[in-house]
């Protein structure tokens, strides 16, 4: 944390704000003025003021005590999905990357197919198909990153293994599993970071149009998506009930990209250039770009669409 | 060249095979009986092992899962795409109904990406750390963050208040009335331009600066070139190859993207047909429409890697 607050304040704002995020999600019931689910029916619609700073809803439910109630569902899944999407993808892809062959052939065909649904798309599909539900939506989307964990993290562990140490391994008669899991894979966990951090965000926003879209989880449960969703459903809709949801979930997607950044730009630009900038994807080599020595056309290629 | 692009139409072809497959999967076996999702629980419960039957067999619901599927693959090839469970309409009048709309908002979105962000990336990467650089990469950064459909909701509310405007209730083609078509598509188009733009931004900016810094980039400047003919005749045309790529995979969050800004600006385009569909539980057009999408996506990648290989012959030998 130091050295990243050294290096890039912006990156260091951004987990200084990720966190407090994450402290408000979990300490909610404590910091929540009132009862997000409460009804109040003689303060219908009320615009912010000093008794409710985010004003109240169609049914007189405090907007900043569902904000923070928020927080709590939208971070729950976008972490869910991201441990279980990202984490089981790497894993994957670590296997791909250094068993190699046919497995590994066939493993990305596989990833390339899922890819060419747009993220949206598919996890709406699949939470249709196995039901609207908090476990239902974090199924989805976790499917929707299982790939991207997976292509990322197989071109790392494709590189690791050639490396003599995992060589030295095999000759020392280690088991391939046992090569896999002590030495190559360590060596992934890096980039899995990164991976993991900006993948959040990108979750969020996931949940947050599942929200929008009534595909998400469902109501009263406050999440950031269906606060939205339900902001519309008025004839006029409200500012505030627009407004701060939107707010928060720009807010904290911002924070872990930031954060994201910080991580990968701290990690060693040397150890594996094109990888790391495979990792944050579109675009996102902008501040290494003088540390790196990978080529445009090196790095356009490890994209999604690009065979 | 032709062998790449044979091989390159093939590797799509099956790719969009696989998409269909998993697809049909999705939609078939994972949600146990497709009755319950489309008359609801309690509906199921009430309803009689004959009419079940009836039921499943009009719906085309009663075969085995393969043959199912390859009558799906008929009814796409003959181009009717099946029928909704609700609407008497097939998919192929929906599609064709409500697909203009969402075409021109891809295709005016793609657009306004390239209008915005390639100048605003070159300004940017011409004097990196300067001001326009500080601006422009603070606005990328937000604009990636910020979600579009919210954005949507942040500008209708403020064209409502300050307009009165109204979301579209009817499909207004082109061709019909260029004027209301055009007030119909501009707002989203614009929401996911700008968002677009930012990724574009950044990766011209970063282009732009690795090959400014090479040695034909130098050569050229002793000669005695002006720097904007450097930077745009010399500079520009090898860093927009990796940029070209990116608006294929761009377009993938465009049409992503494009469903809840869709929703959010009450356009009556494809994306909210597909998401009506989805609360239905109206399994054919779901399928119908998120093939569609893949397709989309698939092809559009497809060309994006040919022309690249038109563009920079080290890939056409490969």
């Amino acid at each position: 944390m130091l050295s990243l607050l050294r290096q890039n304040w912006l990156s260091a704002a951004g987990g200084i704000v990720a966190l407090l995020i994450v402290l408000v999600a979990l300490a909610a019931p404590l910091i929540a003025p009132r009862d997000p689910l409460k009804a109040d029916f003689r303060h219908m619609n009320k615009p912010p003021s000093t008794e409710a700073f985010f004003g109240t809803d169609q049914v007189g439910r405090d907007a900043l005590s569902r904000v923070i109630y928020g927080a709590r569902t939208s971070l729950f899944v976008a972490f869910s999905a991201v441990l279980l999407g990202t984490t089981l993808g790497s894993l994957w892809g670590v296997a791909c990357g250094y068993l190699g062959g046919r497995f590994d052939a066939l493993s990305q065909r596989v990833m390339e197919i899922f890819q060419s649904f747009p993220d949206l798309i598919l996890a709406m599909a699949i939470s249709m198909a196995i039901g609207t539900g908090l476990p239902a939506v974090i199924v989805a989307i976790a499917i929707t990153r299982v790939p991207f964990g997976g292509r990322v993290i197989r071109s790392v562990a494709l590189s690791v293994s050639a490396m003599p140490f995992v060589e030295a391994g095999r000759a020392a008669g280690a088991s391939q599993f046992r090569v896999m899991a002590l030495h190559v894979l360590p060596q992934c966990v890096a980039p899995y970071l990164v991976l993991a951090t900006t993948h959040l965000g990108v979750a969020i926003v996931i949940e947050a149009a599942l929200g929008f879209l009534g595909v998400g989880v469902p109501p009263p449960t406050p999440t950031w998506g269906n606060m939205l969703a339900d902001a519309i459903t008025g004839l006029v809709p409200q500012w505030w009930l627009v407004l701060f949801p939107g707010l928060a979930i720009t807010v904290t997607v911002l924070a872990f990209n930031l954060l994201g950044d910080g991580i990968r730009d701290s990690l060693d630009p040397k150890l594996a250039p094109t990888v790391l900038r495979l990792v944050t994807g579109v675009g996102r080599g902008a501040r290494t770009a003088g540390a790196t020595t990978a080529t445009p056309a090196t790095s356009a290629h490890g994209q999604p669409g690009a065979a | 060249m032709q062998k790449y692009l044979l091989r390159r139409g093939l590797f799509a072809l099956s790719t969009v095979i696989g998409v269909s497959l998993i697809v049909f999967v999705v939609l078939r076996i994972l949600p146990g009986d497709p009755l319950v999702a489309l008359l609801g629980v309690e509906g199921h419960s009430k309803m009689s092992p004959a009419d079940r039957v009836i039921i499943m067999k009009d719906l085309g619901l009663s075969d085995s899962l393969p043959v199912q599927y390859v009558r799906w693959l008929r009814d796409i090839a003959s181009g009717q795409l099946g029928k909704s469970f609700f609407r008497g309409d097939t998919v192929r009048d929906l599609i064709l109904h409500r697909g203009p709309l969402s075409a021109e908002i891809a295709i005016l979105a793609l657009v306004i990406s390239w209008l915005v962000g390639l100048p605003v990336g070159i300004l940017s990467a011409v004097r990196p750390n300067g001001w326009a650089d500080a601006i422009t990469r603070f606005f990328s950064i937000l604009f990636i963050a910020i979600p579009g459909f919210w954005l949507s909701m942040l500008l209708v509310l403020a064209l409502l208040f300050w307009f009165g405007y109204k979301s579209p209730i009817l499909v207004v083609h082109l061709w019909e009335d260029p004027w209301q078509n055009l007030q119909i598509i501009i707002g989203p188009a614009i929401v996911l331009g700008l968002a677009q733009g930012a990724y574009i931004a950044r990766m011209s900016r970063s282009c732009l600066l690795e090959v400014i810094r090479e040695d034909y980039v130098r050569t050229a400047r002793a000669k005695g070139a002006v720097e904007r003919a450097v930077v745009l005749r010399h500079a520009l045309p090898n860093a927009l190859l990796p940029v070209v790529t990116i608006s294929g995979v761009l377009l993938g969050f465009v049409l992503g993207g494009s469903v809840a800004v869709e929703q959010a600006f009450g356009v009556p385009g494809l994306g909210r047909a597909l998401v009506t569909a989805i609360i239905e539980r109206d399994i054919i057009v779901v399928q119908n429409l998120v093939l569609l999408y893949a397709l989309i996506f698939v092809v559009v990648n497809a060309l994006v890697d040919l022309s690249y290989a038109w563009l920079d012959p080290r890939i056409r030998y490969q």
